[in-house]
């Protein structure tokens, strides 16, 4: 059963049936631009058997939807999906089974059913199989018409009567405690600055006047402390050499000694810098005190675990805070949406009865967010005299991926380390196994290979907060196994493709292998300073299978022309929302893995704006071509991360078939190939 | 000092008072133009793109000083006679993911459709929207959409 349905078991948690005929279902997983409220609607109106356009998706709240955690992982579709299909096929085979009883039509019952009962408690026939419906049909977005049109669409947009707005006025690094209260006369309009221990914000009743307020409120704090000791040449030795805290995720033989004499060793490192996520809208949030109630707005992956922290950090009882899901600017993992909806309940605090917006700039976006940890990992192989890879070793070393709300000992929200009774922010943890893993998500290859050894080594400290980006652990995995591989098959002189497929048995891994290759005519020369390069993974060795070939060019940079991808990630209830999914995923992977970097001085981010963290544009996009592998019958799996690890594999080994140097620190920039070229 | 101002937007006139160095894009949004969208402040990702006598401008680096005896069309100016022929295209192209960027990408797409038509290249579409950040990767698909919108003009 999925977890979902086990926490929130009675249909009546998932679906009321109205006696119009229509249906409201109720989720727990958040829109996030990725249409996961369409895909949702489409498992409830085929199970239940009514048309789309007859069933309402309800955004998240606290106050009535399941609880589900984050809406993280790609598992929207398999825990959320799963539930929903579940309670709607109770649901059909009692109004059925009661209009049957009355000999009526079953709409004329649709409002007249109990459904406070389990799921599980209805026994639904194996061959009442769902009249053919929406799933797997490409209808369009529900949400994406009203941004196209500039209808009100994000959080942003809410205008709430009486409503004022915040900025929050951030130290100048981490730790740093505020010295006295800022002078607050002369600001612009109404504004008032409100201090709580080194939380400063101001609020105004405009929000051009709260703009300007805190630019010059900014100027008047006076701080103290430590910066942390950290800067962009330090990232590699710090990670090798913090104190770590190890989980061993295979357990090999050891008997590397024992291989026979003809065999061969191949050890390299490959290392990832800490990454923003640099959605193009910044973090907001809406919160309102009344008497002894806070009301939260937030752009959150989770409803319910933002509620348990909020609630920690204030001290009060998680029954006094409700949290209501609005959609914000794109999420690819755990952004500063948390974050901003804390600042919003702190500076609320002082204004019972007034709804207070803050709004993060560009600078705090890119600066204060928690970041995608830096990554080193270390690969060591040996081959027998054929190539077939014989032993494997994984060492991997960075911050845990995980800081998200309700998930450490203390709050993880930014303000509740600046707040006058508040804490520092604990090391980032990994998820379990079980979930996924972090630092070792996807450490283990999906090769047949007799030995594997594999040590997540997790550092205790965090001087850069570090929490989940998109694949987490996975994309720099996945990165440094398919590098590695290419490498044995060169060594070998054998066809990178062919190479792999000596190592899969897995028929759904060998498929995606092929049939990518022959979407892009792999074999076929790439001409002069043109390379091409494979990269495959199954995300989390659970979730989708997908394999992705490049081309690019590589002149003065590395320039990407051209992405074909296919993955198959079981049943798909909307094939376009999945290659949207996959599509965007490849082309943030190409900017992540050929130009991102964040960068530090003096215990700061340095890379505070659009200028200095630069993202991949519109004249550089590649052209991107997706297949979905088709498997109707097997169950469905999530594809928002499915393509980062292997594009970015991909993208190296299309560098090393084009300049014939094998660049193992990301991002694959003109600066770290010339210190490849240097190396080698 | 807060002076007087008089700006014409989407046909009409608002008034009020304000440091004249205020960004345009603040003034909209307080007049309920919340299509155009706050993104760096700084004119550097094209989210808060409106049309100032007809031609694509930041609003987030716009001082109300020289917007005015000038024309302002928002987002919802363009689409008050039905969507634009851009719109209806990346609707159908369904371009898009979190669509934060969109409506800045609409106003650029919508002067370029409607100055080059059918004649437009891919390769300007490109430049164009060089200025315009998009973080979900949705580039080819609106590419795709404002191609098919300039084709389908005469």
């Amino acid at each position: 059963m999925t977890p979902s349905l086990q926490d929130n078991p009675l249909i009546s948690q998932w679906l009321v049936l109205h006696s119009n005929g229509t249906v409201t279902a109720f989720t727990g997983k958040s829109e996030l631009g990725q249409g996961v409220a369409t895909a949702l609607a489409q498992i409830v109106a085929t199970e239940l058997g009514v048309p789309l356009d007859r069933v309402r998706m309800q955004a998240p709240s606290t106050d009535r939807s399941p609880n589900e955690g984050f809406t993280a992982g790609s598992l929207s579709i398999q825990h959320s999906g799963t539930a929903l299909q579940s309670a709607a096929r109770a649901a059909r085979h009692l109004l059925v089974q009661e209009a049957g009883a009355r000999g009526v039509d079953p709409l004329a019952v649709m409002g007249e059913l109990d459904l406070d009962i389990p799921v599980s408690s209805v026994e639904v026939p194996g061959d009442s199989q769902a009249p053919p419906g929406a799933i797997g049909l490409s209808v369009p977005r529900r949400d994406l018409d009203a941004k196209i049109l500039g209808e009100p669409a994000f959080i942003h947009d809410v205008r709430l009567p009486g409503m004022r707005f915040c900025r929050v006025i951030r130290p100048p690094y981490r730790g740093a405690q505020l010295v006295d209260q800022p002078d607050p006369s002369g600001l612009p309009g109404d504004t008032a600055v409100i201090r709580d221990g080194s939380f400063v914000a101001v609020v105004a009743s405009l929000e051009r006047h709260a703009i300007a307020a805190s630019a010059l409120v900014a100027d008047r704090c006076r701080w103290v402390g430590e910066p942390p000791a950290l800067d962009d040449e330090q990232v590699t030795a710090f990670l090798l050499s913090a104190p770590t805290d190890d989980t061993v995720l295979a357990e090999g033989t050891g008997r590397d000694a024992e291989l026979p004499a003809d065999s061969a060793a191949l050890t390299a490192r490959y290392t990832r810098p800490f990454v923003a996520h640099a959605s193009i809208g910044t973090a907001c949030a809406i919160a309102l005190w009344t008497a002894d109630h806070l009301e939260v707005w937030s752009h959150t992956q989770g409803v319910y675990p933002l509620r348990k922290d909020i609630a920690r950090a204030l001290g009060i009882d998680a029954e006094r805070v409700t949290v209501h899901h609005v959609e914000g600017s794109g999420c690819y993992g755990h952004n500063p949406a948390d974050d901003v909806a804390y600042d919003a309940a702190l500076a609320a605090r002082h204004l019972p009865g007034v709804p207070v917006q803050v709004t993060w700039s560009r600078e705090d976006e890119l600066s204060w967010s928690p970041m995608a940890p830096a990554m080193c990992v270390d690969i060591s192989t040996t081959t027998d005299s054929s190539g077939q890879i014989m032993s494997w070793r994984w060492d991997g070393y960075g911050n845990g991926h995980s800081s998200r709300p309700a998930t450490l000992p203390t709050p993880s929200l930014l303000a509740y380390a600046s707040q006058a009774d508040g804490q520092p922010i604990p090391p980032s943890q990994d998820p379990p196994l079980a979930a996924g893993q972090g630092t070792g998500r996807n450490a283990l290859p999906a090769y047949d290979i007799p030995d594997v050894h594999a040590v997540a080594h997790r550092l205790t400290t965090m001087p850069v907060r570090a929490s989940a980006m998109r694949s987490l652990g996975a994309y720099t995995n996945v990165f440094a196994i398919e590098s590695h591989i290419d490498d044995l098959a060169h060594a070998y002189g054998i066809d990178p493709v062919e190479y792999r497929l000596r190592h899969l048995s897995d028929a759904r891994s060998r498929r995606v292998i092929e049939v990518v290759a022959e979407l892009a005519g792999w074999g076929d020369a790439a001409g002069e300073n043109n390379g091409r390069g494979i990269g495959f993974a199954r995300y989390k060795n659970t979730g989708a299978w997908c394999a992705v070939i490049a081309d690019v060019e590589a002149v003065d940079q590395v320039a990407v022309k051209h992405l074909w991808i296919a993955v198959d990630c079981g049943r798909v209830v909307n094939p376009d929302g999945v290659r949207n999914q996959i599509e965007g995923g490849a082309i943030q992977s190409a900017s992540w893995t050929l130009m991102e970097q964040v960068t530090f001085a003096a215990g700061a981010v340095t890379s505070s704006d659009w200028e200095s963290y630069p993202i991949m544009r519109f004249p550089s996009v590649p052209a991107v071509t997706t297949t979905i592998v088709s498997a109707p019958d097997e169950p469905w799996l999530g594809s928002g991360e499915a393509a980062s690890g292997p594009t970015a594999a991909a993208l190296g080994n299309a560098l090393r078939d084009a300049l014939g140097v094998r660049v193992r620190a990301l991002p694959l920039s003109a600066e770290n190939i010339v210190a490849a070229m240097t190396e080698e | 000092m807060e002076e007087p101002y008089s700006l014409e937007v989407d046909n009409q006139t608002i008034v009020g008072t304000a440091e004249p160095g205020t960004a345009l894009l603040w003034l909209l949004r307080e007049h309920g133009r919340t299509g155009t969208r706050f993104g760096c402040g700084a004119g550097l990702c094209g989210a808060c793109t409106v049309w100032i006598d007809g031609t694509p401008a930041h609003s987030c680096d716009t001082p109300i000083w020289s917007a005015q005896g000038r024309t302002v069309t928002t987002v919802e100016g363009l689409t008050a006679a039905g969507p634009h022929p851009v719109q209806r295209a990346l609707i159908e192209h369904q371009a898009g993911q979190c669509g934060y960027c969109l409506t800045g990408i609409v106003m650029r797409a919508a002067a370029l459709v409607d100055e080059y038509g059918s004649s437009l290249q891919e390769s300007q579409v490109r430049e164009a929207l060089e200025g315009h950040l998009c973080r979900c990767g949705a580039h080819p698909r609106m590419i795709a959409a404002i191609l098919q919108a300039a084709s389908e003009r005469p």
